[in-house]
């Protein structure tokens, strides 16, 4: 199980998303039109490129190939053939915490 | 003590002559050979001999290549902390700095531009045909390094582009069934991209793949000076119909001069090239920041990255990406082998068809080519 205080609540706004480094990794943290925020591994499971979050047309996206997820990590659209692996978002007195594994 | 007697005793006194370094030369190495092959050696002259130029101008590039290289390796730092500060320290610090490494960027398109022309020009005047295959596949081979030389290349300035283009470029590499996962671990220096794979692209780039197209180029130009140039088919018959032996000019002086001017016509088209166009350098590779839109790899590789976009993700119980990776790797071997699938006479049926085909390859590295170019920022 892995961690990390990715920063305070009120820093993302609504319809937007961040990568941050999470362990070795690149992962995606979002927050939905509506409010809710979700993360996933950034690693496109087409060829590895970092995805990002499109606010215009509200998906992950990926500029490499033109892969496309949505917001449940998903992939609906391009050459991705799996969904983004999504992991758990916790608050802890304001600030998001993510979590990978177990 | 007998005094030692040298083996040619020195003539009674010799008339002064003027010192000439290919007598001096000559004393002591026997030149005749050479010599002969030199006054003897010519090139056919016919309505195609034009192609002729286009592997020795490839050839100029190439050491165009080597002495810029040469001068960057003066100054690059091949590491995650450094290389992208030394490029930039060349680029603004280093007397002429910009213009050798805008020249190195230049020559290496240009390169792969005239190696892609060379090979189609051998191909459609099916110069590869018997006695020549090993010839084709000596350059085939040739044409494989020079790609590793650009994809290895494009990594070492460690920019956005580079980073995410090795990211894909070794993903690719890596979804290749059995093999994959050992080639890419191999490439990488690891699971991911990382200071690791630069230096080791940085070692492919300036040590193994030079080491390795040394004897293959040798190889390649031994066998045309051994097997000289190949008449076009049509010529041939021509020839064979009249009963008259090919005309043609000396190698030396005649072709050499007319060699050298596709040389400076080459050497104009990249010094404008890169005095007018400096290569970027562009923003410095940030491996936990998202892949930068209309993100492309280098042109001579769009063709095969406009396809794998339109592959679905899934076609039967396959990954579409391992299908169209195989398909390549497949149409590669294919052409590499061409002069044994087409070893017959050139006007058979099926000669005509291997033709058609390449015309079909031209054709669709064209369109996908410019799609890709048209497209770049299209959804």
């Amino acid at each position: 199980m892995e961690s990390k205080e990715v920063g305070a609540e009120t820093e993302l706004a609504p319809n937007s998303g961040t990568v941050f480094q999470f362990g070795t990794e690149p992962a995606l943290l979002i927050r939905t039109a509506e409010g809710e925020l979700r993360a996933f591994s950034a690693i496109c499971t087409h060829l590895g490129c970092t995805v990002n979050y499109d606010a215009e047309s509200k998906v992950i996206w990926c500029p490499c190939h033109n892969g496309m997820f949505d917001l449940h990590g998903r992939n609906v659209g391009g050459p991705p053939p799996r969904p983004l692996p999504e992991y758990r978002v916790n608050l802890r007195n304001g600030k998001i915490v993510v979590t990978k594994g177990a | 003590m007998g005094k030692l007697s040298s083996p040619k005793e020195p003539e009674a006194a010799p008339a002064r002559k003027r010192f000439s370094p290919l007598a001096w030369l000559e004393e002591r190495i026997d030149l005749a050979p050479m010599k002969e092959f030199v006054r003897h050696k010519a090139v056919p002259v016919h309505k195609h001999s034009h192609w002729y130029y286009l592997g020795g101008m490839t050839l100029f590039l190439l050491i165009v290549q080597v002495m810029t290289g040469i001068l960057l390796l003066l100054y690059y730092q091949p590491s995650e902390s450094s290389a992208f500060e030394s490029v930039r320290f060349i680029m603004t610090q280093v007397r002429f700095g910009w213009l050798i490494r805008s020249i190195h960027g230049w020559c290496a398109n240009l390169l792969m531009a005239l190696a892609f022309a060379h090979m189609f020009s051998t191909f459609f005047l099916k110069s590869y045909r018997k006695p020549r295959e090993l010839t084709w596949v000596s350059g085939m081979l040739l044409l494989a390094l020079m790609l590793a030389f650009g994809f290895s290349g494009y990594l070492l300035p460690w920019n956005t582009l580079s980073y995410f283009a090795t990211m894909v470029g070794t993903n690719i590499a890596g979804a290749v069934p059995w093999i994959g996962e050992f080639v890419l671990r191999f490439l990488r220096g690891g699971e991911s991209v990382t200071g690791a794979t630069l230096t080791r692209f940085f070692g492919f780039h300036v040590a193994i793949l030079p080491a390795l197209t040394g004897p293959v180029l040798l190889l390649h130009l031994w066998l045309i000076q051994k097997q000289g140039m190949s008449l076009p088919v049509s010529v041939e018959e021509e020839l064979r119909r009249k009963g008259t032996p090919p005309a043609s000019i000396r190698f030396f002086p005649d072709f050499l001069l007319r060699e050298l001017m596709g040389w400076y016509i080459a050497l104009a088209v990249l010094a404008g090239l890169a005095a007018l166009f400096p290569w970027e350098l562009g923003v410095k590779a940030d491996p936990f920041a998202p892949a930068p839109p209309g993100i492309q790899p280098e042109w001579y590789f769009l063709f095969m990255f406009q396809t794998l976009k339109y592959i679905p993700a899934k076609i039967g119980a396959m990954d579409g990406e391992v299908l169209g990776i195989l398909g390549f790797g497949l149409a590669g071997l294919v052409w590499l082998l061409v002069p044994f699938i087409d070893p017959g006479p050139a006007n058979s049926k099926w000669s005509r068809r291997v033709h058609q085909a390449g015309v079909f390859v031209v054709i669709y590295i064209v369109v996908m080519t410019v799609v890709a170019y048209v497209f770049k920022e299209a959804r």
